[in-house]
């Protein structure tokens, strides 16, 4: 990357200084110098123009989707209004369809996912971008963490099932609660999981960007590795760590196939973390395609719309606190 | 030198865009294309591919029948299983020749397909109940009044006096029940449900009969596999899973009783009895809580949908044709594939009244089948 736009600064840096050699040279060089130039001014239009258009098909493609939710959802708004939102109800059968118990699912096992991933994904990213950098070792572990973010989410979810969901449930045997062993603390453990990469990957790049002129300032001051990474290496990283995080919590909101499998599917709204529940990306999938009922289809896209939503509000949330921090 | 190095990138690098989105219009248009085309080879003259589309319930027996239509007729049958409610949603849209769901369609339904769409039984399927007692040897007995109360949530342990009224001589544990249904809509819930509000005033009131319902107890599995997955790892669990599934993966599943007040184990016999029963004309009906006395209550058929005129979207004759031809051998030559696959052959009753509605399907108004 570093290098196209260095590349590029060249390129537009000579276009001035062509100009002023040509006037000087002689008329045969000046003629192929302006030929040149004049090519090249077209070249750099054309490239313009093309990464302009690509750009605005990515728009056009995003609010291409949200209006179709909004329209496809029309539907449902009318026949059920604002109510969608706090109804507590998801019944097909009398098309009551209230989408607050799959809301707070989804924000419920979403941000206990992040609490329990932060710990890992910012030691993983301290560990990786200021200890070991290189090596066999760090090589292996920085491999395994991006594997974490190939497997397919249909593994976790298998995994879960088979492997977390009976220790949750021994677990929660112990502990005196209702030995399910699926539900809202299985899938968030699962989604924390799934999570560290984003949060990892993007805190190390950021770390290993620290200038080292301002750590080795640090040390010559006597700061030991734990107050360096403390008072500059984090608050130089920050907005870059917070930015992985939006994006960790971002993959929770949408996981749709692990969390199906060990949530529990229960329209109830969570009463603690080893209640059972059910979040808005698995309704959806679950009930889609046997939705025959305009309404009920309707309500399952209003869904849809509701996620993407809670999405870009959260989104937004994040940007403007990351611009907080950077200011500070 | 270095313009030159410089030039050539900025060459390359656009060429390289250019191309990319070249290729993605292309894709875009070939995807277009394609989508065009297998909808006009539904509809065009050659009619040698016939698409369908819809329950996943029917999707193993199909392709061993489309399988072998194929090799007899050299006609191809692509089936998607897509769930019925989409195949009835496609049907309508007119992008396949038929639909296939577990549950008949309903009024609204009729109504938003525009013209007369035919529900033609096409094989008969078991919901069994299966439950995990590790303990219990013996097959558990249940009667639809205490089913109704276990998936009402009313009975909360496994030895409850109800149960252990009908099961005198087992010694049952005092395991909380966890009751296991589907989170995906599903025509096996249809059927479960049905029975249930057959058999139960209260859940027909309060919960009701549909392809996903609000559940008043217990936990969502996605699809068989996932309700047998709660099933068999919670002691004390207890689901429904079609007999083929259970069957399969060796669950234990109890005895219904039925109207006649006989308790059935689910077997290919006691469902074709259940549908031994009387049709009517139209083909739509709910076999559960059958009348036949040897036949297991919580049963149902599938159908196959078409449109009883099928001159529409500028099919020709020769398509609608090969698609009454191939529901006709379905519904008779087709039917042998089903006992191995765990899929209840259709009672003669149901078969007469497949072929009646199959005589009555027309091209431009006159009769297809002579």
């Amino acid at each position: 990357m570093d290098n196209i736009s260095g590349n590029f600064a060249v390129t537009r840096g000579d276009e001035a200084s062509r100009v002023i050699t040509s006037i000087t040279n002689t008329e045969n060089f000046k003629a192929n110098r302006l030929r040149r130039s004049y090519r090249q001014i077209s070249t750099e239009k054309v490239f313009k123009r093309t990464l302009m258009i690509v750009a605005l098909i990515v728009l056009i493609v995003v609010i291409g989707i949200a209006l179709t939710l909004a329209v496809q959802s029309t539907l449902s708004m009318k026949a059920l209004g604002i109510k969608f939102l706090w109804g507590k109800v998801w019944d097909p059968v009398r098309e009551i369809f209230g989408a607050y118990p799959f809301l707070i699912g989804t924000l419920l096992t979403s941000f206990l996912a992040l609490l329990i991933s932060i710990p890992f994904s910012f030691s993983v990213a301290i560990f990786l971008g200021e200890y070991y950098p290189r090596g066999w070792f760090s090589e292996t572990l920085k491999n395994v963490i991006e594997l974490i973010a190939a497997i397919p989410s249909v593994i976790y979810g298998f995994w879960g099932l088979f492997v977390l969901v009976p220790i949750v449930r021994t677990f929660e045997a112990n502990i005196g609660a209702e030995p399910i062993g699926l539900g809202i603390l299985s899938s968030s453990l699962i989604l924390s999981i799934m999570i560290i990469p984003y949060a990892a990957s993007l805190g190390r790049e950021m770390i290993r960007m620290v200038p080292s002129t301002l750590k080795e300032a640090a040390y010559a001051m006597g700061a030991t590795r734990w107050e360096v990474i403390r008072s500059v290496v984090l608050p130089y990283t920050r907005s870059g760590l917070f930015a992985g995080i939006l994006l960790s919590l971002g993959r929770a909101l949408g996981e749709t196939m692990a969390v199906t499998m060990i949530i529990g599917n229960t329209n109830i709204i969570p009463k603690s973390i080893f209640s059972l529940g059910n979040t808005m990306a698995s309704v959806i999938a679950n009930e889609f395609t046997e939705a025959a009922n305009p309404v009920y289809l309707s309500a399952l896209i209003e869904l849809g719309l509701v996620l993407f939503l809670v999405t870009v509000v959260i989104n937004m949330v994040g940007k403007r606190i990351i611009k907080r921090f950077t200011n500070v | 030198m270095k313009h030159h190095n410089i030039l050539k990138l900025q060459g390359l690098f656009i060429a390289g865009l250019i191309i990319s989105m070249f290729g993605v219009t292309a894709c875009n248009s070939g995807s277009n294309t394609s989508g065009s085309d297998s909808t006009s080879t539904a509809s065009s003259s050659s009619g040698k591919q016939i698409l369908g589309a819809g329950s996943s319930f029917d999707n193993p027996l199909f392709s061993k029948m489309f399988s072998q239509y194929n090799q007899q007729n050299g006609i191809q049958v692509n089936y998607q299983s897509i769930g019925s409610g989409a195949g009835i949603q496609q049907l309508i849209s007119h992008t396949v020749d038929f639909g296939a769901s577990d549950a008949p369609m309903n009024p609204k339904q009729d109504s938003t397909a525009g013209a007369d769409v035919l529900n033609i039984p096409v094989t008969c399927g078991a919901v069994v109940v299966t439950y995990n007692l590790p303990d219990v040897k013996d097959t558990l007995m249940f009667t639809p009044s205490v089913l109704a109360d276990i998936f009402l949530g009313n009975i909360k342990k496994w030895n409850d006096p109800k149960i252990a009224a009908i099961n005198k001589g087992v010694k049952l544990p005092s395991t909380s029940i966890v009751v296991a249904h589907r989170s995906d809509g599903s025509g096996t819930t249809a059927i479960f449900t049905s029975y249930l509000s057959k058999v139960s005033d209260e859940w027909n009131t309060k919960v009701g009969t549909s392809t996903a319902v609000n559940w008043p107890t217990g936990v969502g599995g996605k699809g068989n596999e996932g309700v047998a997955g709660v099933v068999k790892q919670t002691p004390g669990g207890i689901g429904y899973n079609e007999l083929a599934y259970a069957l399969q993966n060796q669950m234990q599943y109890g005895k219904m009783q039925n109207k006649s007040g006989n308790f059935i184990v689910p077997t290919i016999a006691s469902t074709s009895a259940a549908a031994n029963v009387q049709l009517p004309a139209d083909g739509k009906v709910w076999i559960t809580n059958t009348d036949a006395p040897d036949g297991y209550p919580i049963a149902g058929f599938s159908w196959v949908l078409i449109y009883k005129e099928q001159n529409y979207n500028n099919r020709s004759q020769d398509e609608a044709t090969n698609v009454v031809k191939l529901l006709q051998w379905m519904i008779h030559d087709g039917q042998q594939y089903g006992a191995d696959l765990s899929y209840a052959p259709l009672p003669d009753a149901a078969v007469t009244v497949g072929d009646n509605l199959l005589k009555s399907v027309t091209y431009g108004g006159k009769a297809i089948l002579q």
